[in-house]
């Protein structure tokens, strides 16, 4: 995936192989600073996370990548083309997919139809055949992607609620139909803003074991918010940590626990050690 | 869930094709299809005047399904619906005038109001809500203002003309004919509008009015469905309005103002935001409801009820003043409208005696 690129400008060149690259990305609310020049990069196939106090700019940074927020500064590359300025509903079409952090569902459509709306880009029909029904090919189109819809129905074990309206079902399971909807694109990348919060162990665990499966069995590239420690370190392949809008550290995941300005910073830890090295710093300034 | 309990057991589809039909069961399919045969036998034992009441509810039923795909599926307001149906009217009268042949007029006048819809459609790319509701209002004005001073299109204060619908040279007008007409265009009208919502472009009205932001993530572009719901919602009102001008053999700006967009907006909530079925049933509320008020007044003509409250004279208020009160109670309570009643009556046989 994305070997071949030759085109590719300089300053990329050395991540050819990434999936997405955001470079040096800056996003300013008039006075307040959401994003301060974040780099990262993530490779095909990769479970990445992105972990931080809450406002550390998670969100932000996945609404960069997903196109809701336009950056003031810096470069978001997806397969080597820059997207930056890309309409979030062309994002779709040249594969990303999301789900939200609070419940986005459409809630008066049947759990069936917003999975169908997550094909919106693949299907052709429009309001003309789409009228016309049986005359046209709409109808043998919507069948053969009710067809695609069905297998994400049955990998996410929601055939019992398909015609359910979704606005009825309990929220583990609304969360479940958000994944199914955003799975439905075929994306190749994903991005996952918190697909654990407010569930219990259970239905983490049932979560944890979507996602990694839909990683390896699906080989989708998945990037995910999360605030269950415990899922992060045992799922990702690499972890970003950010606070207060800049980017602590970058690195697998025992090595990122591990390290001290994150214990400090996220886990609220006061570690002697660094207060040490603060402490000989200060003296030689 | 509502669907599947309402499903008789034993009912097991077994390809998506089955399961993807317009209507639950076999029996309702036949049902529906019986109505229509029955409703093509009216006019041989139906009176002239309940024929012109089918037909009223006709033309304005597909207007109102208009005003219900853009306010109920799609999830913008428009309060300038009437001056759409005027200019379908008026479109179809004028081009018939020029030679155009009346039902082709009647689907180009469709088309014609459609252009117009979206360009006054084209706030709702940008604004929502009750700005939107202010911009729809300015269309109703404009265009109020325009068809009395237009008078190359409308004929002015005077009105036009419209010809009489023929069809290969049968003469289609009076109501035991034109009947026929009207009920053709509801049945494909209907019809479409329900294939539209099982297929991509209906889906995608939906989900904007659910959730705009994820609809957006999922691909669908804003803009462009916002707008194409006034389209469509234009489209569905010019054909009413080129039905109606035909129908009566005369178009007047008369009648177009601001209550007649807010009685198809009493329609669609009397009938179900977001219902097909409930825009006809609301339609037939708000056509027999004025009706029934005549009756009602007819038989209390005499008694002290009708003494004290002049009813013969005070009769069209009245009529007025229910219109009103019927649009209050149901937002009251069943806001959800006719169709969500007629849903749990339904569930209510099915499942009786065991309501729970």
């Amino acid at each position: 995936m994305g070997l071949s690129t030759t085109s590719v400008v300089p300053q990329a060149a050395a991540d050819v192989r990434a999936l997405l690259s955001v470079e040096n990305i800056s996003l300013r609310f008039g006075g307040l600073k959401a994003l301060t020049d974040v780099s990262f990069h993530v490779k095909p196939g990769e479970l990445f996370s992105i972990i931080g106090p809450n406002g550390a700019g998670k969100t932000s940074m996945l609404n960069c990548i997903s196109g809701r927020y336009t950056p003031s500064e810096g470069i978001v590359r997806f397969e080597g083309e820059n997207i930056t300025k890309v309409k979030p509903n062309r994002r779709a079409a040249i594969g990303i997919g999301r789900t939200f952090q609070n419940l986005a569902l459409f809630s008066h459509m049947s759990v069936l139809d917003n999975i169908m709306v997550g094909r919106h880009h693949l299907l052709k029909n429009n309001l003309f055949n789409g009228a016309l029904y049986w005359i046209g090919g709409a109808q043998k189109e919507e069948l053969e992607h009710r067809r695609k819809v069905e297998e994400v129905i049955d990998f996410l074990d929601i055939q019992h609620v398909r015609k359910a309206t979704a606005g009825t079902l309990s929220y583990g399971l609304r969360k479940r139909v958000e994944l199914a909807r955003a799975v439905a694109l075929e994306p190749k990348l994903i991005l996952l803003d918190e697909p654990m919060a407010g569930m219990n162990l259970e239905e983490k665990e049932d979560m944890a074991r979507y996602i990694v499966d839909l990683n390896e069995e699906w080989g989708m590239t998945i990037i995910m918010i999360e605030h269950d420690m415990g899922v992060v370190m045992d799922i990702s392949h690499r972890v970003m940590v950010l606070d207060f809008g800049k980017k602590l550290v970058e690195g697998e995941p025992a090595a990122v626990l591990a390290d001290p300005h994150v214990r400090k910073a996220y886990l609220g830890e006061e570690d002697p050690l660094l207060e040490d090295e603060q402490a000989l710093t200060a003296l030689s300034a | 869930m509502a669907i599947d309990t309402m499903r008789p057991c034993g009912d097991y589809r077994t390809s998506y094709k089955a399961d993807q039909t317009i209507f639950a069961t076999r029996l309702t399919l036949l049902f529906c299809i019986g109505a229509v045969v029955l409703l093509c036998f009216a006019p041989f034992f139906m009176s002239r005047y309940a024929l012109s009441l089918l037909i009223q509810i006709g033309y304005l039923g597909i207007a109102a399904l208009g005003l219900n795909i853009l306010v109920g599926f799609s999830g913008q307001i428009s309060i300038g619906h009437a001056v759409f149906f005027g200019f379908g009217g008026f479109a179809s009268a004028y081009l018939a005038d020029k030679g155009v042949p009346v039902p082709l007029a009647i689907v180009l006048a469709g088309l014609w109001t459609t252009v117009v819809g979206l360009i006054f459609g084209l706030p709702a790319a940008r604004v929502k809500g009750l700005y939107l509701a202010i911009a729809t209002l300015a269309a109703q004005f404009i265009l109020q203002d325009f068809f009395v001073r237009a008078e190359w299109f409308t004929g002015g204060t005077h009105g036009a003309i419209a010809a009489p619908f023929t069809l290969f040279g049968y003469d289609l007008s009076g109501d035991d004919k034109y009947f026929y007409v009207v009920l053709f265009f509801v049945v494909i009208m209907y019809l479409g509008a329900t294939n539209l919502m099982r297929t991509r472009d209906g889906r995608a009205l939906i989900a904007v009015r659910d959730h705009y932001l994820s609809a957006e993530m999922m691909g669908v572009n804003l803009a462009k469905y916002r707008t194409m719901a006034f389209g469509i919602s234009s489209f569905y009102a010019g054909i009413g309005g080129a039905l109606y001008a035909h129908y009566v053999g005369f178009m007047s700006v008369e009648g177009l103002d601001i209550l007649f967009s807010i009685q198809f907006l009493g329609m669609i909530i009397i009938g179900g935001l977001g219902s097909i079925m409930g825009t006809l049933m609301g339609t037939i509320f708000m056509v027999l409801l004025p009706e029934a008020t005549g009756w009602v007044a007819g038989a209390l003509s005499g008694s002290v009820i009708d003494q004290v409250l002049h009813l013969k004279d005070g009769i069209s208020y009245l009529r007025e003043m229910l219109i009103g009160a019927a649009i209050i109670l149901f937002l009251m309570f069943e806001p959800d409208g006719l169709a969500h009643r007629w849903r749990q009556i339904k569930a209510y046989w099915k499942l009786y005696p065991f309501s729970f």
